[in-house]
């Protein structure tokens, strides 16, 4: 067990499985997790949905009652020593491509399977076959539609999953490569479900020739750039299975002989398979066929990742695409990993900016109030400061007046004034001195005697 | 391999595998005033010391005007299983004189949770697996010695056990009796059901067989757990032994006689985990996505209402899945 273990105060979950896990002391018991799962996925059951397509002759129905031990086209509908169904009447051509399904409920090992196979009779038998895929992906379209009605109504309690997790195509062993119908097919419905190629009626040719075959059909499928399901290891499995899974991939696309039948090989034993004058080919020899290949990836080691690959990969882009589609816009905001406290940054945030800009504001308001104040009081000083000098100046006119008129009054008495005062100064007294006082008061009455 | 043996049984291991590769969310939170002994019943839990003790350490520390939400997330790793853990503490929750509304802040971070998750399921592009946030589980913790429960817990539990999953638990046990532990079992109880507080496990008629049944009453008895939590490993003659040591005796935390933590980390990890997960993303999930489309539902009808009344026909409404923003938004849109 690794040691150092990541400790996040904000976010509320760490995505993918990258992350370093944190030594434990003792047994806790979350490790019986899978097991819970395992008991609750049992009881509830699997969908398997399964589309056989290609020309009709080719073995379908034979190759899927193989696959499935013949519990799902009971043995009165197959088509008996391989004659087409249905041969006792005259063959009506028919009118375009048709969808049927079968279902059946099997249980192995207490474990439910619901097992529903979708054929398409009439794909490819046609004069005209341009669009014989069209009916095949809109069948597939229109499963993906339910599935998403489910989804986003508002009592979900119930879903029931009916999409396609694997297309088995039928391929013609011609020898030649891929036909046009066949390109047609793969390139229209590669992006909507998984398709598995398969070369069908592997009897008809030599393991040199299958060599051959297959090599053309994948460069044919390269070449148009054909998504075919492949089986893939990660980190996760131990080497044998990486191994194995190679060995498998290899294989694609499988060259498969079905057969329902018993028959006796040359040494007495019975086993499935088909019976020629030339030999016995058996169904499960995987040096005869690749049958027992296709049915180990398709039901044994590979199962839940093709349903795994229709839910998460298939089915998303096509909910995307169409959502998208009908207008809706994608808001990435809502990816963003919630966490209380750094919302609550936020806000604090957002508050501190508005109280800033309120502060801001207020002091801008408060200056320029100041302002008006000061310059207010400025006038008003200005304007006691003019009165003062005005008044100021009136008082200097009127001493001047005062002086003038002294300075006249003092003029006419002139010498008189002047020798009195003089005489009061040279005697040093001043008019405090009574004598002086009289005599000066005698002067004053003589002249105003006159006046 | 019998001739009628198909071979798709093994179809649980490769989703065992799957489970192994993608590892799970497992979001747990406590909730209880402080010094209950939160934190160091997770880490006995889990026999790792995960989260520190939000309490008060030193004076100086303010005590909390609101309840905190605090998570904390580790991956632990056990046998090849991965588990993203994230503990969320609620530190401030019940400390106050006036507990008024200090649940708000643990209900509106669960519901938040959900919202995150349906804002992310209903986007046309999404990842599959969305990162789960949901809370899967609260831990509510009961005051040992109280008669039955308190005011604060009847608020509390009644809003906890709308969107979550509650398992009650009575918190620091060593200091009551067997009979008290009893007593004070059976008035919680009672009182839960005079209250109609339903707790986890729920009563599903269809879903369960006798076995499950059966293991869920004897759970329901148990409630609330009376559990003791310890970091400590003490020597009883020669053994090591978590527990506690007083000065009368020494609690074994995983002897079943002495309090019911072994019952509580069973249930919660090794029986009920992946029950847990599955009825909150069934259950609560649900209820509270139903509850968002319906008030789109009345708000697009309304506006169609509005539509018609001005005269615009009413196919002019757009009738796609709901992408109208969500009554309840966890993240401010700036």
């Amino acid at each position: 067990m690794r040691v150092c273990s990541t400790k996040h105060h904000d976010g509320a979950g760490v995505s993918g499985g990258a992350g370093v896990a944190k030594k434990l002391n003792g047994y806790v018991g979350f490790s019986n997790y899978p097991n819970q799962q395992h008991r609750r996925s049992i009881k509830r059951g699997f969908n398997f949905t399964m589309m056989v397509v290609g020309e009709s002759g080719l073995g379908k129905t034979t190759l899927i009652n193989t696959l499935f031990e013949s519990k799902v086209y009971p043995a009165a509908d197959n088509g008996g020593d391989g004659s087409p169904r249905g041969a006792a009447s005259p063959v009506v051509p028919p009118a375009g491509v048709d969808i049927t399904s079968v279902s059946a409920d099997i249980v192995e090992s207490g474990v439910k399977l619901r097992l529903s196979v979708v054929d398409t009779p009439g794909f490819g038998d046609a004069i005209n076959n341009d669009e014989a895929w069209r009916p095949i992906l809109e069948n597939i379209e229109s499963r993906f539609d339910a599935y998403l009605a489910q989804e986003n109504r508002v009592n979900r309690s119930k879903i029931v999953d009916n999409r396609v997790n694997a297309l088995l195509y039928f391929i013609k062993p011609t020898g030649h490569g891929l036909r046009a119908v066949d390109i047609e097919f793969m390139k229209s419905l590669h992006s909507r479900v998984n398709l598995i190629p398969i070369i069908a009626r592997a009897d008809t040719l030599t393991p040199r020739e299958v060599e051959q075959f297959k090599a053309k059909v994948l460069a044919d499928i390269n070449y148009h750039g054909i998504q075919i399901f492949k089986p893939v290891s990660d980190q996760f499995d131990d080497p044998e299975t990486v191994a194995d899974n190679r060995a498998i991939a290899a294989k694609i696309p499988f060259a498969v002989v079905g057969s329902d039948r018993l028959v006796e090989r040359a040494d007495g034993t019975k086993v499935r398979g088909r019976s020629y004058p030339w030999g016995v080919i058996e169904v499960e020899n995987e040096d005869h066929n690749d049958f027992v290949a296709l049915r180990q990836m398709l039901l044994r080691t590979h199962t839940e990742e093709l349903r795994d690959e229709t839910d998460v990969a298939l089915y998303e882009s096509y909910r995307t695409q169409k959502l998208l589609a009908l207008g809706h816009v994608q808001d990435g905001t809502v990816f963003r990993e919630f966490s209380p406290r750094a919302r609550q940054e936020e806000e604090d945030r957002v508050h501190a900016a508005k109280m800033h800009k309120l502060e801001t504001e207020m002091a801008a308001v408060f200056k320029q109030k100041v302002q008006e104040k000061e310059d207010k009081l400025k006038k008003s000083e200005e304007e006691l400061h003019s009165r003062h000098k005005q008044m100021k100046a009136m008082l200097e006119k009127q001493r001047h007046d005062l002086d003038e008129k002294k300075a006249r009054f003092a003029q006419s008495d002139a010498p008189a004034v002047a020798a009195a005062a003089a005489a009061a100064a040279a005697a040093g007294a001043s008019y405090t001195d009574p004598a002086q006082r009289a005599a000066l008061k005698d002067k004053d009455k003589k002249k105003n005697r006159f006046f | 391999e019998g001739q009628d043996y198909v071979g798709f049984d093994t179809i649980t291991q490769q989703m065992e595998r799957k489970f192994l590769k993608r590892g799970f969310n497992l979001n747990v939170i406590l909730v209880g005033e402080s010094g209950m002994g939160k934190s160091t019943l997770v880490n006995s839990i889990f026999t790792t010391h995960l989260v520190d003790s939000q309490g008060r350490r030193t004076a100086q520390e303010v005590i909390r005007k609101t309840t905190e939400i605090s998570p904390v997330t580790q991956t632990l790793e056990e046998n090849g299983v991965r588990v993203r853990l994230t503990i969320i503490d609620t530190p401030g929750f019940g400390d106050q004189c006036n507990n008024e509304g200090c649940w708000v802040p643990v209900i509106k971070y669960i519901k938040d949770q959900h919202a995150a998750y349906l804002a992310r399921e209903l986007k046309p592009f999404r990842d599959r697996i969305i990162n789960d946030t949901r809370v899967h589980a609260c831990l509510y913790f009961l005051n040992p010695g109280s008669r039955g429960l308190r005011p604060l817990d009847v608020e509390v539990l009644k809003r906890l056990t709308e969107v979550t999953n509650v398992i009650p638990v009575i918190a620091k046990s060593d200091s009551m009796t067997s009979d008290e532990r009893t007593l004070f079992k059976r008035r919680v109880k009672e009182e839960m059901a005079f209250h109609r507080i339903t707790t986890y496990p729920y009563a599903n008629a269809d879903d369960d067989d006798d076995e499950d049944r059966m293991l869920n009453n004897s759970i329901r008895d148990l409630i609330p757990f009376a559990v003791v939590g310890s970091e400590e490993t003490i020597d009883v003659d020669g053994t090591q032994v978590r527990g506690r040591r007083h000065g009368w005796g020494v609690i074994n935390i995983f002897d079943e006689t002495h309090c019911d933590f072994v019952h509580l980390r069973n249930f919660m990890l090794r029986t009920h985990l992946s029950d847990l997960i599955e009825v909150t993303a069934q259950r609560h999930y649900e209820q509270f996505r139903t509850s968002q489309l319906r008030q789109i539902k009345e708000l697009r009808d309304q506006q169609a209402a509005g539509a018609a009344a001005a005269g615009v026909p009413p196919g002019a409404v757009a009738t796609q899945p709901p992408v109208a923003p969500l009554p309840h938004q966890p993240v401010a849109q700036v």
